[in-house]
């Protein structure tokens, strides 16, 4: 088991290697390859009345001259022991894990990320205890009572669920319940929980309703079929015979056998969110991580990049480890090793 | 209910001043009889009087930006919104005058006593600081901090995205890289300062306009002690009525009163609320709906009204009621290049001029409320020194067909001929604008390619990039321009000149190359009459549309939501966006 951990833990390792060596070769590769010099990069960096010296020295400052090995070395550097940085007056020290300066801000970037992280797992946790709790009883019921009306209006909410994005969603509940009926607070008043509790959950309420709504209609349809496969297996007949109360074979026999693919999918879509919920923080105008992703690939922001896409990737990997041990409880069957 | 209070209390606040002489209101020439306020809600109330005027002090003015600000830092920001909003918490030596109307675009001090004095023929230009003005902890200015705010400006490592036209103009040591990187070195030759209030310039060649540098935020004063290069930001240190609460920069920031702030000093601001809130990266489209809705003051960068609430807006009496919709002294246009055959031709040019249709063009943009108004000269009408002509008109807009063709067959082209025309691919109005060209010029027998690029590298890399541009036949090229301030040279400087233009790339001129506009422009910078001088800045504007060189498009125009809960509200001429130091709460 231990074993089993440790080796998944170094697989991450080498696979975020692998992404922050990828984002770096498209960002900086691909431009050169298509002909694109240090100084053509350099200019997305400085201001409207910049004279080529100003281009020349900004260019010189990022790196751009450079091989590209040689800059993702110093990046790897940076995050692994730390890097000097000159912002003009003098020098700061930026400790590991240091994942450099923005290009555009000149802030770090490391404390931005762990500023914004907070925001993403708030929206990410409340939404995904709404999903799972509607998902799975609107899908539970809907096997039970299978073909009567419950089911088939169900059904028919969680298609339209599935079918509507969230753009749409939530511009509509935002115009609808924040500006007109003013039940939930407009977007971009995102207040953290340890500052006001009460002003936190107003502010998420919106964001977790749309959010949950597009997820736990297709976790509804999912826990719909799974149990209405499970519940027609043989054991399920054994246990009704055994003379086991209906509860208990629909909870404990049904459900948890038909949990297992509904968890690997849960697994992905809550490591994804981690990484950034990026439609719904940019319609909430919520400063979590998914904001920060789209504001910096709009502005070329490449430390900022990288920091975001390794940190959705972390995320990724570790719901999928947590998944896989998960997996051993809710399936007796299952062994790890 | 809280809003029907907020509403109930301004009406009486509007009734209790009553017909009170509103403050700002001496600029004056532009008003009539019908006085320099304006109570009643109706479009463009705002635009060229006070609306709602008010004394009364206190509250909080809620804020949004859409993007990131592009930073707090006096030395580097490089945004209207950004200089307009400054003067909450720093003093420049100059500033535009807080009055609505044409008095606007004019100069008036601020930190200094009074404009510039210059000798020497303009090469210098001296400056005398109020004397009691204090930074939030209590110390005095002196010149020697002005003198350090513009040296460190310099610096385009650390700040990479400001102005640089001080060292375009002043007499700086060979190689001076600011005061960071040259510790040490003298730099007497450029800014002298005799005693603690007095400053003095000294430039390379003369500068009529030096007025205008002095109201760059680059001279709003900063202590050398408190200088921490590009992370100043994080804490401005202010001269103005206000100082940072709170700074989360990406996020949001507050200012607050600063308590050594002296009213007597200053005669232009009147500091009414005790706070400011603004948040930053909020959803464009949200920012209407708060306005709409009250929730929201203020957006920040004055960029108007969204598409998405464009047509609610509109189409609602009472909502465009709420609406002001000034000039945003920008044109949109499209570059002819005399680089590219047939476009060497002036001939072929001037059927550009003549074929396209301006309708069209305006249509692109979104139409006269968002879009602006159809351009026949480069100048657009709120920079002073406009003059409005016409030298390729069109009996509705829609082009000259006839003229045209004379032109095509004056230029050996009778029957047309084909060429590309380049825009940004992310910007969909410039597609439009592209296609609506190609629909136009087709007429008369020019057939357009569309060819979009890359927004981040279009002037770099491709459309103002001259062997590139030589090489694809970019004969037309879509493009914008927006002025550093209103007047003639920061308007035309980096469009028509055409020593602008490198062969490396990246100017945003892309077409004009007239050595006569180059030395009218040398003639313009260095005279000292400032009205000879704009009648100098027309003359070139037509010089250019002669050389058939620009097609102008669309004067750009913003609809502006006019914050209902605010007080003093009006269109600052120089900013082209309220006014955010007169600003009250109802």
């Amino acid at each position: 088991m231990i074993t089993y951990v440790i080796r998944r833990l170094l697989a991450a390792v080498v696979l975020l290697f692998v992404i922050s060596a990828a984002t770096f070769a498209i960002f900086y590769l691909i431009p050169r390859l298509a002909g694109s010099s240090p100084e053509t990069l350099a200019t997305r960096y400085v201001g409207r009345a910049a004279t080529p010296e100003t281009v020349n020295l900004i260019a010189h400052r990022l790196g751009f001259y450079d091989p590209v090995w040689l800059q993702y070395g110093r990046w790897i550097k940076g995050v692994l022991v730390g890097a000097e940085y000159d912002y003009g007056a003098g020098v700061e020290h930026c400790p590991a894990p240091c994942f450099g300066y923005s290009f555009i801000t000149r802030q770090p970037v490391w404390p931005d990320l762990l500023e914004r992280l907070p925001v993403t797992l708030s929206l990410a946790l409340g939404a995904a205890v709404l999903w799972l709790f509607f998902g799975l009883t609107t899908g539970v019921i809907s096997a039970l009572r299978r073909g009567s009306m419950l089911d088939r209006a169900a059904m028919g909410v969680s298609l339209a669920g599935v079918s509507l994005p969230i753009f749409f969603t939530g511009m509509i509940a935002l115009t609808i319940f924040s500006y007109r009926l003013q039940w939930t607070a407009p977007g971009g008043t995102y207040t953290p929980f340890t500052e006001n509790p009460a002003a936190w959950f107003y502010a998420l309420l919106l964001p977790w309703l749309v959010l949950a709504l597009q997820f736990s209609a297709q976790y509804a349809r999912l826990t719909r079929a799974g149990m209405l496969e499970t519940m027609g297996e043989d054991y399920i007949r054994t246990a009704r015979a055994k003379g086991l109360r209906e509860r208990d074979v629909t909870v404990k026999h049904g459900l948890r056998a038909a949990l297992t693919p509904i968890l690997t999918i849960f697994g992905l879509d809550f490591g994804l969110l981690l990484g950034g919920a990026v439609i719904t923080e940019s319609v909430f105008s919520l400063p979590g991580l998914g904001k920060y992703a789209v504001d910096a690939i709009t502005t070329n922001d490449l430390p900022k990049v990288l920091g975001v896409t390794l940190m959705a990737a972390f995320f990724v990997v570790v719901a999928n480890l947590v998944v896989d041990l998960l997996y051993a409880v809710v399936d007796p069957r299952v062994r790890l090793g | 209910m809280i809003r029907k209070q907020r509403v109930l209390v301004a009406a009486t606040a509007v009734l209790a001043l009553g017909l009170t002489a509103a403050c700002g209101g001496g600029g004056g020439d532009s008003d009539s009889d019908s006085g320099s306020t304006a109570t009643k809600p109706e479009f463009n109330a705002g635009l060229e009087k006070v609306y709602n005027p008010s004394d009364k002090k206190g509250g909080t003015i809620r804020m949004a930006n859409e993007g990131d600000w592009d930073t707090l830092d006096p030395g580097e920001t490089y945004y209207g919104y950004s200089w307009n909003f400054l003067r909450l918490y720093g003093r420049s030596l100059l500033t535009y005058k807080v009055e609505p109307g044409p008095a606007g675009n004019e100069l008036t001090p601020d930190l200094a006593e009074g404009l510039g004095t210059s000798s020497d023929g303009g090469k210098t230009w001296t400056y005398k600081i109020r004397s009691g003005v204090k930074y939030e902890d209590g110390t005095v200015v002196k010149s020697a901090d002005v003198k350090y705010a513009v040296l460190r400006s310099v610096d385009k490592a650390t700040f990479p995205n400001g102005p640089a036209y001080f060292e375009q103009f002043l007499n700086l040591p060979e190689g001076y890289k600011g005061p960071y990187k040259s510790k040490g070195v003298n730099t007497d030759s450029a800014i002298t300062t005799p005693d603690d209030t007095t400053i003095v310039f000294h430039l390379k060649q003369p500068f009529a306009g030096f007025d205008y540098l002095a109201a760059l935020s680059q001279t709003v004063p900063v202590p050398q002690a408190k200088d921490t290069g590009a992370n100043y930001k994080q804490h401005v240190v202010s001269t103005g009525p206000y100082m940072f609460d709170q700074n989360n920069l990406g996020k949001n920031f507050s200012l607050k009163r600063n308590p050594n702030w002296d009213q007597a000093t200053d005669p232009i601001r009147k500091a009414l609320p005790d706070s400011y809130e603004v948040a930053l990266n909020v959803n464009a489209d949200d920012i209407d709906n708060r306005l709409l809705s009250g929730d929201l003051d203020v957006h920040v960068t004055g960029t108007g009204v969204q598409p998405a609430a464009l047509g609610r807006v509109v189409g609602d009496p009472n909502l465009k009621a709420q609406t002001d919709n000034p000039y945003q002294s920008r044109l949109w246009y499209t570059s002819i290049v005399g680089t590219v055959a047939p476009f060497d031709n002036i001939e072929c040019r001037k059927a550009v001029e003549y074929a396209a249709d301006k309708t069209g063009y305006q249509t692109a943009y979104g139409g006269p409320l968002s879009g602006g108004d159809v351009a026949s000269t480069i100048m657009p009408p709120n920079i002073p020194g406009y003059q409005k002509y016409d030298l390729y008109p069109s009996p509705d807009g829609k082009g000259d067909v006839a003229k045209a063709k004379e032109a095509l067959a004056a230029c050996g082209q009778p029957n047309g001929f084909a060429t590309n025309i380049s825009y940004r691919a992310e910007r969909p109005k410039e597609k439009a604008t592209a296609e609506s060209l190609q629909q136009s010029l087709a007429r008369v027998g020019i057939k357009l390619t569309l060819k979009p690029y890359p927004q981040g590298d279009y002037f770099s890399q491709y459309a103002g990039n001259p062997p590139y541009v030589k090489a694809n036949k970019l004969g037309l090229v879509v493009n914008g321009w927006g002025s550093d301030w209103n007047d003639g040279f920061g308007f035309l400087s980096q469009i028509v000149d055409s020593r602008v233009i490198r062969e490396t790339g990246g100017s945003s001129n892309a077409s004009v190359r007239d050595p006569e506009v180059d030395k009218m422009l040398d003639a313009a910078i260095t005279n000292q009459d400032a009205k000879a001088r704009e009648s100098q800045w027309a003359a070139i504007d037509k010089k250019v549309m002669e050389d058939a060189y620009i097609l102008p498009g669309i004067y750009a125009k913003a609809l502006l939501i006019r914050p209902k809960t605010l007080t003093n509200v009006f269109v600052s001429a120089s900013y082209n966006m309220y006014d955010y130091t007169a600003l009250g709460v109802a």
